[in-house]
């Protein structure tokens, strides 16, 4: 396998992008986890799976958008859903997590309609579906690092106040922080991240990188810090073991990737319970 | 002597419903001031508009001497919600850490924790006596535990008020007596001024220096002996609203 990655280009930019992946997703699933917010990630996913449908349809239409990348239509719309999500939290304000299956199924039903008016699409879509290794471009991989490094730094930087608002939000509130916008950077950038993570797993699995890995840290983890530090190495493990294994035997990445994170959880879940009994 | 939280004729209302009416009191530097009042009597309302949660509607709020939407040192006010409100039990994250996350708003954006700040952390622990819990994760702890981490928490910044809204509340019986030594030492060692809102004014009532009775107005406010006099007679009239709630339900139960 390392042959192959140091002669195709398609390999690097996979497993680079899937590295990439492999830490952003688990990052800010700790966060969001925390927060129960789990499903937001499904949400936009769907959503992102709208703004490919656009973008698909608009580059049969109109000429000068052919050999756009669908990943920056899906971006926008992505970020279009969480804000749109941040205003109904605020609209439904004591049925918060409504806001979710509204942003979910509108997603859904927007993204079925550019897919019919195209009258179907080729195997593209089904790529971006369950996630296509092969797909990944070299651009992809530049814009996913920048993505990543934006993350990164933000996270190191707003680290004191996403952990107080995470915690405890009024608290946080109270003692003069300014949640609102810390919180709309937040959901930015996980908007983001959910449209770079679907080239390598797809729509329909990229909400399993952000909650599995984080799901299986917080069974065993002591304290936050070790959580995020957990997460991102369950994170990482799984989506380079899943793309190795993805490769040798011939399975779908995508797919391969989930079911090692499941693993991984449930060795957590026993791992737990066998500490509680030595305890 | 200072006053550091005076409130001026201060009314709010949800919608159509008056939650407080023309509220004045004013709390000194020093004081150890329990609000009492029935369920729904504007308490924690008044907290939240002391602490700037809720907008001001009517009246004026001063903090330290400043009109509160101009007040900028949210560092010098401490603040331990009801706990079962507020915080997700399952949440991995250390007691050291919750601590240090009461510095927050102190350090500022866009800084980091350095060494002096972990000694705070510690000193804040050790002035609740829960130091030695500082790796264990907040969930694992007591419902008292618990509390007394979240006022370590508002110490560390270390403020010179500290709000407290119901803190017993999930703390069991035995330690409800050890947790008000603590504040009132907290009060008399370290002069914080304390401000809080409590069911139990029976166990509290030798240790705060003021009380103040709401229910929708402030029904009275003065120091405590006065209120122990005034209270054999005037708490019935005061609670009329809750009895009056609990004949309702009676008739009910006998439909």
């Amino acid at each position: 396998m390392i042959q192959g990655i140091l002669h195709y280009e398609f390999l690097q930019n996979a497993f680079l992008t899937g590295m990439l992946i492999g830490i952003l997703a688990p990052l800010l699933g700790v966060f969001i986890v925390v927060r129960r917010l789990s499903l937001i990630a499904d949400a936009l996913s769907h959503v992102t799976l709208a703004g490919i449908a656009a973008s698909l349809l608009l580059e049969r239409y109109v000429a000068a958008l052919t050999g756009l990348n669908p990943l920056y239509m899906g971006m926008v719309f992505s970020v279009g859903g969480a804000l749109f999500i941040e205003k109904l939290r605020g609209v439904y304000k004591h049925y918060q997590e409504l806001a979710i299956p509204i942003i979910l199924s509108g997603g859904i039903g927007l993204g079925v309609i550019f897919i019919s008016l195209a009258k179907g699409f080729n195997t593209d879509l089904f790529s971006y579906l369950f996630g296509s290794v092969s797909a990944v471009s070299r651009t992809d991989l530049w814009v996913i690092l920048v993505i990543s490094i934006a993350v990164v730094l933000a996270v190191v930087l707003l680290y004191k106040e996403l952990f107080l608002l995470s915690f405890d939000e009024e608290y946080a509130k109270a003692s003069g922080i300014a949640a609102k916008s810390i919180h709309f950077i937040f959901i930015i950038l996980v908007a983001l991240v959910i449209a770079a993570s679907m080239r390598i797993v797809g729509i329909l699995l990229v909400s399993s990188l952000m909650t599995l890995p984080v799901a299986a840290s917080i069974r065993i983890a002591k304290g936050f810090r070790q959580a995020i530090v957990l997460s991102v190495i369950f994170g990482e493990a799984s989506v380079l073991g899943g793309l190795s294994l993805a490769y040798y035997v011939d399975l779908a990445p995508g797919g391969t990737i989930v079911m090692l994170s499941v693993l991984i959880l449930i060795l957590a879940i026993f791992y737990k319970k066998i500490l509680v009994n030595k305890a | 002597m200072q006053s550091i939280i005076d409130i001026k004729q201060l009314s709010y209302r949800y919608e159509k419903d008056v939650v407080l009416e023309n509220i004045n009191l004013s709390v000194e530097k020093g004081a150890f001031l329990a609000i009492v009042g029935p369920n729904g009597s504007g308490k924690s309302t008044l907290l939240k508009l002391v602490l700037g949660l809720l907008k001001l509607q009517k009246g004026e709020i001063y903090l330290f001497g400043q009109e509160i939407n101009k007040f900028k040192n949210w560092d010098k006010i401490g603040y331990v919600s009801q706990k079962a409100n507020s915080f997700n039990t399952g949440f991995p994250a250390t007691v050291y850490e919750v601590v240090a996350s009461g510095l927050t708003k102190k350090l500022g954006l866009l800084s980091f924790f350095k060494k002096e700040h972990s000694e705070k952390v510690l000193a804040s622990l050790d002035a609740v006596g829960m130091k030695k819990f500082k790796d264990r994760n907040i969930g694992e702890l007591s419902g008292g535990q618990q509390q007394r981490v979240f006022i370590a928490r508002a110490l560390v910044s270390e403020p010179e008020l500290l709000i407290l809204d119901e803190p017993t509340v999930g703390v069991d019986a035995e330690n409800i007596k050890a947790f008000y030594e603590m504040l009132d030492v907290l009060n008399k060692n370290k002069a914080i001024t304390l401000v809080m809102v409590t069911h139990d004014i029976g166990t509290v009532s030798d240790k705060v220096s003021h009380v103040a009775c709401l229910n929708k107005h402030l029904h009275f406010h003065g120091l405590t002996n006065e209120f122990e006099q005034m209270r054999m007679e005037d708490l019935s009239s005061f609670y009329g609203h809750d009895v009056q709630m609990l004949t309702h339900h009676h008739e009910h139960g006998g439909m």
